[in-house]
């Protein structure tokens, strides 16, 4: 076993893993697409700089607004989102929790069901 | 090869919930105010939220007298809770019942404030109680995640908080500048307990404490980097410079009873959380970190008192001055184990003078709560003589005067920066004390002395109403701050009884074997 003042170099040359797996990757992409670009003819054309080259002609620019009324849902899904984040682990190891972990995670979801309950009585969940 | 084996039972720890009635009575105060209004159909009586939330925290509050007799009594004495993660001892009972004195406080002010503003509604109350749970948390936390949970309830809600008055412009920047750099800084601290752990294998304070006590690191890199992520994420938490700019956009953009709660319980909490964090898991590391502590300090002394100096809106001048002060409890923390009594004093008497402050601040805005210039402070002395004398003894106490608690508190800091030998922080100190009276002289120049000789200055725009709730909370504040300058005594008692108990100990190691820091603060 590695003694904890190697860490800090231990930590760096896991690093240097990741760096030299990032670099040979960048390597690897800029090889291909620069033979790409020595190899092919370029003539450019209006056409080819479309967003669907063959579909439908995009109508004004990226920047444009959705409807906020979309934005309470995506705050309801970030809500139940966590809450699965967090019950899927939970529910693989429940047996070894034991009755512990299922009161723990009763209080959690109803906690978050009477956050769901004040949002329904303020009328968030109604479409306007 | 994983299937068919049985599951082995995971331990999971013992939750004394006895232990816990302060945080909890906060919690489920806050969960069951929310269900309650979403439930309940038709207007409630006026001033209903606001009564409720002053029961709950004061039922929080009273919770913590029986516990913390059973903290102090030697058969029991202080111990570690819940695996581990919860320090039940005199330090965390002292801020949590602090941070219940500010709720208290805070949610009286905020009672008139929002109804003034037509914005009245459960919302901020129950924000109160969870942000003050999560200071509760966080001022008991002896783990470092626990810690970090506590520190994202306090915070999330103060985002919040900070935006409700959501036809104000300047508190929805003010909301989303706070919440951008308070996740920044919550990130830092997060990184550098991810570095704690990589150096330490733990994030448990005591077993942090243990593991640097028995080894000496030949490279500590990794440790030393880690501290110093945690002191810039808990730098911007208490708003010390240089990581203090969010301050007073936040402040002065925030509802005015809601800055009074980001300046007092915020501001508790997160000390709590600091000094716990560095003279408990890492007293042993006090030369490697205070330097950096100094170095904070330094700055939040002088950046807190000349920054303030050439302010013109009265709430920036504050929040300013909480950087001031910030700079003062940061003297206390450098010192060790022998300063923690001493900025505790500070921080209880802190709350009651800048709830005060910002009180009046509230009062003197008036509707839209914009009226926060000098200039709409003259004649304030004529117009209403109490609200005036009430905010002069707020600044004069803020200043440092003897006979009110601003005295004994910088003395505490100030005696504890001495006996460590830090004449130059001390001396600082003093001098920054100095120049941001200077300040506080100002506001109280402009209520007594606008206007010329012949001319006194009248007091423009509407009249300053004062509703019942407001002056009860201005009143109790007032009693603070002059009780705890007249007769300091029982409150350094009670920060010095609190201190000599941080533990990070299990409560089976510990036996009323607290070590004891002697006198530090108060005469």
């Amino acid at each position: 076993m590695l003694g904890i003042a190697d860490a800090p170099s231990d930590l760096l040359r896991q690093y240097l893993t990741v760096g030299i797996m990032a670099g040979l990757g960048l390597l690897l992409a800029g090889v291909f697409l620069g033979l790409g670009y020595l190899v092919r003819p370029n003539r450019p054309q209006g056409q080819k700089y479309l967003t669907y080259e063959s579909g439908v002609d995009p109508v004004g620019t990226g920047w444009s607004q959705s409807q906020v009324r979309y934005y309470v849902f995506a705050l309801l899904f970030v809500m139940f989102d966590v809450e699965a984040v967090f019950i899927f682990p939970w529910a693989t190891r429940l047996e070894a929790y034991g009755l512990f972990g299922l009161i723990e995670m009763a209080i959690f979801v109803f906690v978050l069901l009477l956050g769901l309950i004040y949002a329904w009585r303020k009328g968030v969940l109604r479409w306007v | 090869m994983m299937l068919a084996s049985a599951p082995t039972a995971i331990p999971t720890p013992d939750v004394v919930w006895s232990a816990l009635v302060p945080q909890l009575i906060l919690m489920i105060g806050g969960v069951v105010m929310l269900t309650i209004v979403s439930v309940i159909k038709g207007r409630p009586i006026k001033g209903m939220y606001a009564l409720y939330t002053v029961v709950v925290a004061s039922a929080a509050l009273l919770s913590t007298i029986p516990l913390w007799h059973r903290v102090l009594n030697p058969a029991e004495g202080p111990s570690s809770l819940v695996g581990a993660a919860v320090g039940f001892d005199g330090f965390s009972l002292l801020a949590i019942g602090i941070i219940c004195v500010g709720v208290i406080l805070c949610a009286l002010l905020a009672d008139g404030y929002l109804q003034r503003e037509g914005i009245d509604g459960p919302e901020l109350y129950v924000l109160m109680l969870l942000s003050a749970a999560g200071g509760g948390v966080m001022a008991s936390a002896n783990d470092l995640i626990v810690l970090f949970i506590g520190l994202e309830i306090l915070s999330i809600s103060a985002y919040v908080m900070t935006s409700m008055h959501a036809r104000r412009l300047s508190s929805q920047e003010a909301g989303m500048k706070y919440f951008v750099l308070g996740a920044f800084a919550s990130a830092f601290l997060l990184y550098g307990i991810a570095m704690i752990y990589g150096a330490t294998g733990s994030t448990n304070l005591g077993d942090i404490q243990q593991f640097l006590a028995e080894n000496i690191l030949l490279k500590n890199g990794l440790l030393i980097l880690g501290l110093a992520l945690m002191t810039v994420g808990f730098g911007f938490k208490v708003a010390a410079a240089p990581f203090h700019q969010w301050a007073p956009d936040v402040y002065q953009g925030a509802p005015t009873p809601v800055s009074a709660f980001m300046a007092s319980v915020v501001k508790v909490a997160g000390f709590a959380g600091f000094i716990r964090v560095f003279t408990v898991g890492f007293g042993t590391y006090i030369l490697q970190w205070r330097p950096a502590i100094f170095a904070l300090a330094v700055l939040s002394l002088l950046v807190g008192s000349i920054g303030a100096v050439v302010q013109t809106n009265v709430k920036r001048m504050l929040a300013y001055s909480s950087v001031n002060h910030a700079g003062f409890i940061l003297l206390g923390l450098q010192a060790g184990a022998l300063g923690t009594s001493g900025a505790m004093f500070y921080l209880g008497a802190y709350t009651f003078m800048v709830i005060g402050s910002f009180g009046v601040a509230s009062l003197v805005g008036r509707v839209g709560d914009g009226r926060q210039s000098l200039d709409d402070y003259q004649g304030l002395s004529r117009s209403r003589p109490a609200l005036a004398l009430a905010m002069a003894f707020f600044l004069l106490a803020q200043a440092g005067t003897p006979l009110t608690a601003g005295f004994f508190a910088k003395f505490g800091v100030i005696k504890a920066a001495a006996e460590t030998h830090n004449w130059s922080l001390a001396v600082i100190a003093m001098l920054s004390a100095v120049i941001s009276a200077f300040l506080y002289l100002r506001i109280v120049v402009s209520m007594y002395f606008g206007g010329s000789a012949e001319e006194p200055a009248t007091l423009s725009g509407p009249p300053v109403r004062v509703p019942a709730s407001a002056s009860i909370a201005i009143i109790v504040a007032l009693v603070g701050t002059l009780a705890m300058g007249i007769v300091p005594e029982p409150f350094s008692k009670l920060a010095r009884e609190a201190t000599a108990q941080i533990t990070a100990q299990p409560a089976d190691t510990l036996r009323s074997g607290a070590p004891d820091f002697g006198p530090v603060a108060g005469p």
